[in-house]
């Protein structure tokens, strides 16, 4: 096999994925966690922890948590990554890992996260230190970005509160089919709408959760996929673009890196937005999945409010979005971009319950991570 | 070893004796701020202290809101005359009443002992 633009394309599947703890998790640990999720992923695959030789992992409030989960779990993995781009640095991890199999650098890669802040709140908050060049601005970290970021795409393409409280409607319709979601009550536009505001466009339901939740996902190369457990998902392309850390140095606020990784995750599945039948996009805030759609190419740039009117992307709608509840209404411990990428696997299996997808054969998961500064593209098919 | 200068130590000095200064590198005349020790992008490393003309016009706009609406107060980014582009906000006016496209003019104000670059409107 070969790697052609940039990626080695159907050359890698997942095989095990798995969710542990959704909502609340008390009295454990965030390793605990993830190493629960990693053991639950391996024994989905058919695989035992002697199998794995890579970890990549991203731990909420340790800066060595790669080696802190090799020791736990007893492992001396070949590599070990804890990269810090944030919610998109799973997405990441399949790029990653991708290039590492196929170059026969390894052989098994498990991706495992988890946090609990909601049950166990950090005593500090010290993995990031605040610009010296915003902090005294006492923006609301990281609300107040994303909602420049709205403010912006509202003065320029017309985009409405209502069109943003769609985002969060729709993913509460998700998550009242997906049992694992944390918040399943009836949500309308009005609710969204006159909801607390927090940081003017956003209120409080504008926002994603803060609660417990761990996943995991286990990658082998394409020919031993075959023999696992379950139907592989195959890694078609993944991406990855970064533009900035801070929101005043976004080069265009209505312009995410999905721009850049998303056209370069789709060239290298040989797939676009037309052929996709779930998108699996980080909603931090309402206003992500709109500018990740535009970046996409799912619609033009300034469409995005007006594609998600009307209950399109909720169930039934014309293209199936953040199927799990989202980081809206279902999890979001701090980095939520491993849950994406597990809520596309089981949609591609059809193991997805009342929420299913028909026929379901390709999706896209698109991480992002800081201030919509790291952004993380992955192609996956029903293998 | 060549003498490094200190980007954000300068800038603070100046600010501290009242003038709002942004780099420009002598090769491609591009503006920079936050002060770095090289341009962005084209990596010069010819960047000298020049007075910012402290012209802005508003970006982007949020309002931190707070229980008592009197202490909610905004937090805006402004273009710069000159290009860049920061995070600020807009005093001497509603923080509801600031707007996307509105001009404004920098002002030092003291945040504490601190001297604080802050906009008003022009």
């Amino acid at each position: 096999m070969s790697i052609a633009r940039g990626f080695p394309s159907r050359s890698t599947a997942i095989v095990g994925a798995a969710t542990y703890g959704i909502g609340r998790c008390p009295g454990v640990s965030a390793v605990d966690m993830a190493a629960r999720a990693g053991m639950l992923a391996l024994a989905d695959a058919g695989l035992t922890l002697s199998d794995v030789d890579a970890l990549y992992t991203s731990a909420p409030y340790e800066a060595l948590g790669g080696m802190e989960l090799a020791e736990y779990l007893g492992l001396t993995p070949k590599v070990v990554d804890c990269n810090r781009t944030g919610g998109s640095a799973f997405e990441v991890y399949v790029q990653q890992a991708a290039l590492a199999l196929e170059a026969g650098l390894i052989d098994c890669a498990l991706i495992a996260y988890g946090s609990n802040p909601a049950s166990n709140p950090p005593l500090s908050v010290g993995m990031t230190r605040q610009s010296p060049w915003e902090a005294p601005y006492r923006p609301l970290a990281p609300i107040s970005s994303y909602a420049l970021a709205a403010s912006r795409h509202m003065h320029l393409y017309g985009t409405t509160r209502s069109q943003l409280a769609e985002v969060a409607v729709a993913a509460r319709r998700w998550a009242q089919l997906n049992p694992e979601a944390a918040m399943r009550d009836p949500l309308g536009i009005d609710e969204v709408l006159s909801a607390r505001m927090v940081s003017d466009p956003l209120t409080v339901r504008d926002c994603c959760l803060f609660n417990d939740g761990a996943a995991a996902v286990v990658m082998v190369r394409a020919d031993r996929a075959k023999d696992c457990a379950r139907r592989p998902v195959e890694v078609l392309g993944a991406a990855h673009a970064v533009t900035h850390r801070e929101i005043s140095s976004m080069p265009d606020l209505t312009v995410t890196g999905a721009a850049i990784s998303g056209p370069q995750a789709f060239a290298q599945a040989g797939v676009g937005p037309a052929d996709i039948d779930l998108a699996m996009l980080y909603d931090a805030f309402t206003i992500t999945p709109i500018l990740f759609l535009e970046d996409l190419g799912f619609c033009p740039k300034g469409e995005g409010g007006r594609f998600v009117a009307d209950g399109a992307i909720g169930p039934g709608g014309r293209l199936a979005v953040n199927t799990n509840g989202g980081g809206l209404s279902c999890v979001h411990p701090g980095m939520y971009g491993l849950f994406l990428l597990v809520e596309a696997v089981r949609q591609l299996r059809g193991e997805a319950g009342e929420r299913q997808v028909q026929n379901a054969e390709l999706a896209v998961a698109h991480g992002n991570g800081g201030v919509l500064s790291s952004e993380a593209t992955v192609v996956l098919a029903r293998g | 070893m060549t003498t490094m200068i200190q980007p954000e130590a300068e800038w603070r000095a100046h600010l501290a004796e009242g003038r709002f200064m942004i780099q420009r590198s002598r090769s491609t005349g591009g503006h920079v701020f936050y002060p770095r020790i090289v341009e962005p992008g084209t990596g010069a490393d010819d960047l000298e202290w020049v007075e910012a003309s402290g012209r802005a016009i508003v970006h982007a706009v949020t309002v931190v809101r707070k229980k008592d609406p009197a202490d909610s107060y905004n937090v805006v980014l402004v273009d710069l005359a000159e290009g860049p582009r920061l995070m600020s906000r807009v005093d001497g006016v509603d923080a509801d009443a600031v707007r996307i496209g509105m001009d404004v003019r920098a002002r030092i104000v003291r945040d504490g002992e601190t001297p604080l670059l802050v906009f008003v409107p022009a």
